[in-house]
């Protein structure tokens, strides 16, 4: 079966531009603000982010890098996954920390994020941004900034593809493998 | 049933399991590792070290798990890393030691294993006298996860992809790197399991020091041309001058002093003028060389103090590596499966 494309690298770069703005209006701008990548593809979409915030605000936004895999609740089910280091230059104590991730489907790794966060200080809000929602959720979490809704099927992959992981930008939709 | 066979049914599944991605249930040497899984395993020590160095160095990973250690030799470093690597990942580690155990009442080492598996627990980090130890539990048990942490004069994976990881972290590489190992290989495991490991990231292994303490035997078995011998690239040297020259890192074994007993050595004396690592023979070696020692040292006789405490020396680095890569391998068993 063929893959179903939902957003170009166009369509990519106009969503996170505006999710930036969101950042920017709800925030009234940078101050106290940390952006927090969850790896691998959010911590990319994190950095674009913040690229953006400085580009329409005039300053820096510092960013961390999250792994979240020492955290999940479901080790046993799945396949060792490689665990990358956490990066946290900054102090995210009193912070407003915006989480990013590329695809939120059941809100488990977005519930990891919230315990890995835990144990590096007691930030003053937690929000999220999300290239694409696709539904399912099996706990009760919203993102706060959202790229694109997608309904799908549960048995559908979405895939997500980055120029600085897969030398292109892409989201499509492709079917489960047999 | 025999030792050998218990390697061949044990291992070779799992060579295959590497390539179809199955899930590692046990870790009783690097001999059935591939490259991409060991990269895979200092991969995740990288993100593992990261959590040793937070102010709270606590993650939910393994909660729930239980994790036995089950010593029958002496040890500290690689007992006491297994407990905080499990304690950090929030697994209950229960240590037991053979002394003040049944063992003292006569139970076999497999019936141990047995009682320990009936009670519910998910990983043996066992250390043995005798080489294979391991492999009977990982053959007997079928439920648990096995993890060597020493047998005998065999293997010592763990110590092995610690070490791998020390040089990868200081040098930046494996590949084409010139390792040097001396003193005791004959009856070292740390030795027999490096030798696999960095063999097979591609580095280029020396052995060096008496010919009556080289293990000729695991070099060239017999019957096996060098076409498909694995270790076939590894070269031995007895002198040590000649086997730095050039070398990248320096890893002196700890020589057992009940060896000079044995017929193995002349002397004690000829053996620290010929083979110990000293300042001055380190001067024919790469001048970023680093010295590794797995301990514990017998300084002054392997391996000079001034060397050992010296800008060079990397082992307190593997001490501390040493947690980080039990982490990943205790996750590692821990991930997957189901």
């Amino acid at each position: 079966m063929a893959d179903r494309q939902i957003m170009n690298d166009q369509d990519i770069k106009r969503a996170l531009a505006r999710v930036a703005h969101e950042i920017l209006e709800r925030n009234r701008g940078v101050e106290d603000l940390v952006i927090v990548g969850i790896h691998t593809r959010g911590v990319h979409l994190a950095q674009r982010l913040a690229s953006n915030l400085s580009e329409f605000e005039g300053s820096e936004v510092p960013v961390a890098d999250l792994d979240i895999n020492l955290y999940r609740d479901d080790v046993k089910s799945r396949m060792s996954p490689r665990i990358r280091p956490t990066r946290m230059p900054v102090d995210i104590q009193g912070k407003k920390v915006v989480l990013v991730d590329d695809v939120l489907f059941t809100g488990r790794t977005v519930r990891a994020a919230m315990d890995a966060l835990n144990d590096f200080g007691r930030p003053q809000q937690v929000q999220l941004a999300i290239l694409l929602d696709r539904g399912h959720r099996e706990l009760p979490i919203r993102a706060d900034y959202v790229g694109q809704n997608v309904p799908t099927a549960p048995d559908e992959v979405v895939r997500v593809r980055l120029i600085e992981t897969d030398g292109i930008d892409e989201v499509a939709i492709v079917r489960a493998e047999e | 049933m025999s030792l050998l066979n218990a390697i061949e049914t044990e291992a070779q599944p799992q060579i295959e399991a590497a390539a179809v991605r199955k899930r590692r249930r046990h870790v009783l040497d690097l001999d059935d590792f591939s490259q991409q899984e060991i990269l895979e395993v200092l991969e995740s020590a990288e993100g593992m070290s990261e959590v040793l160095h937070r102010d709270i160095k606590k993650v939910p990973a393994l909660r729930g798990r239980v994790v036995v250690t089950l010593f029958y030799e002496a040890s500290t470093r690689t007992r006491i890393s297994f407990e905080e690597a499990g304690k950090i990942l929030s697994a209950d580690v229960i240590n037991m030691s053979a002394s003040g155990s049944s063992t003292e009442k006569g139970e076999s080492l497999l019936n141990t294993g047995l009682t320990i598996q009936a009670m519910g627990v998910d990983i043996i980090v066992i250390r043995h006298p005798h080489s294979g130890a391991p492999y009977l539990l990982a053959q007997h048990l079928d439920r648990v996860g096995i993890i060597n942490a020493g047998d005998g004069i065999h293997a010592h994976p763990t110590q092995a992809l610690l070490d791998l990881y020390t040089v990868k972290e200081k040098l930046g590489r494996l590949e084409g790197l010139k390792i040097v190992i001396v003193g005791d290989v004959l009856h070292s495991r740390v030795a027999r399991s490096n030798i696999w490991g960095f063999v097979k990231m591609g580095a280029q292994v020396i052995l060096c020091g008496p010919s009556t303490l080289l293990p000729l035997d695991m070099l060239r078995p017999s019957g096996n041309d060098d076409q498909d011998n694995p270790l076939a690239s590894v070269q031995v040297e007895t002198n040590l001058d000649r086997a730095l020259e050039g070398a990248d890192v320096v890893m002196a074994l700890r020589l057992q002093a009940e060896r000079q007993n044995g017929g193995f050595l002349p002397s004690m004396r000829e053996y620290i003028r010929r083979w110990q690592v000293t300042e001055a023979r380190l001067s024919r070696a790469n001048p970023d060389a680093l010295v590794m020692h797995p301990g514990p040292m017998n300084e002054g006789i392997e391996i000079s103090s001034t060397l050992a405490h010296g800008g060079r020396s990397v082992i307190e680095q593997q001490v501390t590596n040493g947690v980080a890569i039990r982490m990943a391998l205790l996750y590692h068993l821990s991930a997957g499966g189901e």
